[in-house]
């Protein structure tokens, strides 16, 4: 195959080309590659626009949650501790007289910024390990999946707790490290079996008797194919990270004050529920919101890069 | 089998070594639990060090795990921050939250499998979408939100259950933190047998046994969903560690006195004999559970042999 061809998509593209050329126009719908099927799939499903739209805004808002919300959530007025809705508060206030609404915009930006960091971060250690375990095989393998059967035997959730409850830094850094630590066997497991699939495809055997290196082998025939999977279960995980991340700063243990997070808020208003629900309705709403989007994004791409199931 | 058991069982002692590491360097090289006794004040030097020395803190880590280990074999687990065993309090906690684990466990594998076959026998019909909009909303919701919301309004606004877990944790108090525990996961077992329901049910084999007259009865129940349940079995046992982790939420919203409260106070007084203690017996369970599956898939799968 000519080193001119610019992407993984038109190379996958051309293994049909000789039916497009015979028949140009009406036949060329037959020779999608993976990627441009999948793209027309995700195309016409309403979730996958309405979880785009909602994912759009929250990124929007994290970056510049002044566009929506003009206060300072850190701006708090004792007088007006746990009253409702007023006018110019559509929320009301929470214990320490601060504005729900104003925290509620601004929480956004902790929490996708922990999902996005955890997520990327975990989706390139898992590749290359899982990758290199499946592609390298033999003693390789055995020892990254023993390493990465250590750090799956410990429950997310419960590691959380004893590292971050140790090393007590409370910043968006420190808790996406962690999940970074201990999320990504999940991805090396899923990479090293795409990898160890793809491997033993025709195309690959018959690229390594061409004489093509490891280097070019992996990355223009083997990563294509092998990474479909992991671009799903990483976009379902990043919802979960985003739970995980309010989880733990519910405990006491994540995100810690002054920084604003809607675990922290939720945290605090557990226990004034039957004084001032609105205090954990706003936060807590919003999170739901915030993690079904993702998932929504995540069930949506899974349908349309597995065809198993059509 | 009997050899698979003991391949199992001995490539099971690195993975056990080194979680158990892991946790032990977290607890005692990243904290200073000689430090967290006195607080905020700083300590004498000289009481610093003999207490250093009387929990066998002087020595290179690698020592001091070995140590602890030797200890854990002979069943000293040290002592807690009030000064009690922990063995003791592992006595009094893990039944409790066994129990709550058991409840969850049984509502998410039932509920979980039965709206999974659900679906999965009508797909693309009203009953499955319903039943994947549900699951969607139920794995948004995080625990410890649905936890507060089921507590204030079915226990204090409605009196349908008690709002808190009551002394000595009966079953009947117990229903609706098992409830709560197991929400998320039933969500995914309900997605997992759906998608393995619907996939088998274009099988050959199914045909085969609708085609030669067998009542429907037995073809979903002995054909389809026993063949179907492979992925389930396979997630109802990763995720019984997740289980009993994530009963640290649930026992902190419902006040239950189980091994996610001890676990808790063991962090917040910063006592890592509690600590470790707790999660190697955890990280224990979570490896049995492992092993305890892949046993089962011979007994759903005759195909799969172990020699």
């Amino acid at each position: 195959m000519p080193d001119t061809i610019p992407s993984a998509v038109t190379e996958a593209g051309t293994a049909t080309t000789p039916d497009g050329l015979a028949v140009p126009g009406g036949e060329r719908e037959k020779a999608r590659s993976l990627w441009s099927d999948a793209w027309h799939d995700l195309s016409r499903k309403p979730m996958f626009y309405i979880a785009g739209v909602l994912i759009l805004f929250l990124v929007v808002i994290s970056l510049w949650p002044g566009l929506i919300a003009g206060g300072d959530p850190l701006n708090c007025d004792l007088a007006n501790s746990q009253v409702g809705p007023k006018s110019g508060h559509p929320f009301g206030f929470d214990t320490q007289g601060c504005d729900v609404y104003t925290r509620t915009v601004f929480g956004a930006r902790a929490s996708v910024t922990v999902g996005i960091l955890t997520t990327a971060g975990a989706a390139l250690l898992g590749t290359f390990f899982g990758g290199l375990a499946g592609f390298l095989g033999g003693i390789w393998d055995s020892l990254i999946s023993m390493l990465g059967n250590i750090f799956f035997g410990i429950p997310i959730l419960l590691g959380g707790v004893v590292f971050l409850s140790v090393v007590k830094g409370g910043s968006v850094t420190t808790v996406s490290t962690f999940m970074i630590l201990l999320g990504w066997p999940q991805i090396a497991r899923i990479a090293r079996g795409a990898v160890v699939t793809a491997k033993q495809q025709d195309y690959v055997q018959a690229a390594k008797a061409l004489g093509a290196s490891n280097s070019r082998m992996l990355l223009r025939h083997i990563a294509p194919n092998a990474l479909a999977p992991i671009i799903v279960v990483s976009t379902i995980a990043l919802g979960t990270y985003i739970s995980l991340e309010a989880t733990l700063s519910f405990l006491g243990v994540g995100l810690k004050p002054p920084a604003v997070s809607w675990g922290i808020d939720i945290s605090a208003a557990s226990d004034q529920i039957r004084n001032a629900p609105h205090m954990l309705l706003w936060p807590a709403g919003a999170l739901s919101i915030t993690v079904l989007a993702f998932i929504m994004l995540g069930d949506a791409v899974r349908d349309a890069l597995d065809p198993k199931l059509r | 089998m009997g050899r698979y058991v003991i391949r199992r069982l001995l490539q099971m002692v690195p993975v056990f070594i080194g979680t158990t590491l892991l946790i032990f360097v977290m607890v005692y090289a990243l904290g200073d639990p000689v430090a967290a006794m006195f607080g905020d004040r700083a300590p004498d030097p000289a009481t610093a060090a003999q207490l250093r020395h009387q929990l066998y803190l002087d020595h290179p880590l690698w020592q001091q795990y070995l140590h602890y280990m030797g200890h854990i074999f002979t069943g000293d687990f040290g002592k807690s921050a009030d000064q009690q065993p922990v063995t003791h309090l592992m006595g009094t906690a893990f039944p409790v939250t066994l129990r709550l684990t058991v409840v969850a466990f049984a509502i998410e594998a039932i509920v979980g499998v039965a709206l999974g076959l659900l679906a999965g026998l009508r797909r693309g019909r009203f009953a499955d979408t319903g039943v994947l909009a549900f699951t969607l909303l139920v794995v948004s919701i995080p625990t410890f939100v649905t936890g507060y919301l089921l507590q204030f309004f079915l226990g204090v606004k409605w009196h349908v259950t008690e709002p808190a877990v009551g002394e000595g944790a009966p079953f009947k108090d117990l229903i609706l933190p098992g409830v709560v525990l197991a929400a998320v996961s039933l969500a995914y077992v309900a997605r997992l047998t759906r998608t393995s329901v619907a996939e088998n049910s274009r099988a050959d084999y199914l045909r085969t046994a609708v085609a030669k007259g067998l009542p429907k009865r037995r073809v979903i129940t002995v054909h389809l969903l026993r063949n179907s349940l492979i992925p389930v079995v396979t997630f109802l046992g990763t995720d019984i560690g997740g289980l009993m982790a994530g009963a640290v939420v649930t026992e902190r919203i419902f006040n239950i006195h189980g091994v996610g409260y001890q676990l808790y106070q063991g962090i917040l007084r910063n006592n890592p004999p509690t600590v470790v203690g707790f999660v190697t017996i955890l990280v224990l369970i979570f490896l049995a559970a492992n092993l305890l599956v892949d046993l089962l898939y011979a007994v759903l799968d005759p195909r799969i042999r172990y020699a």
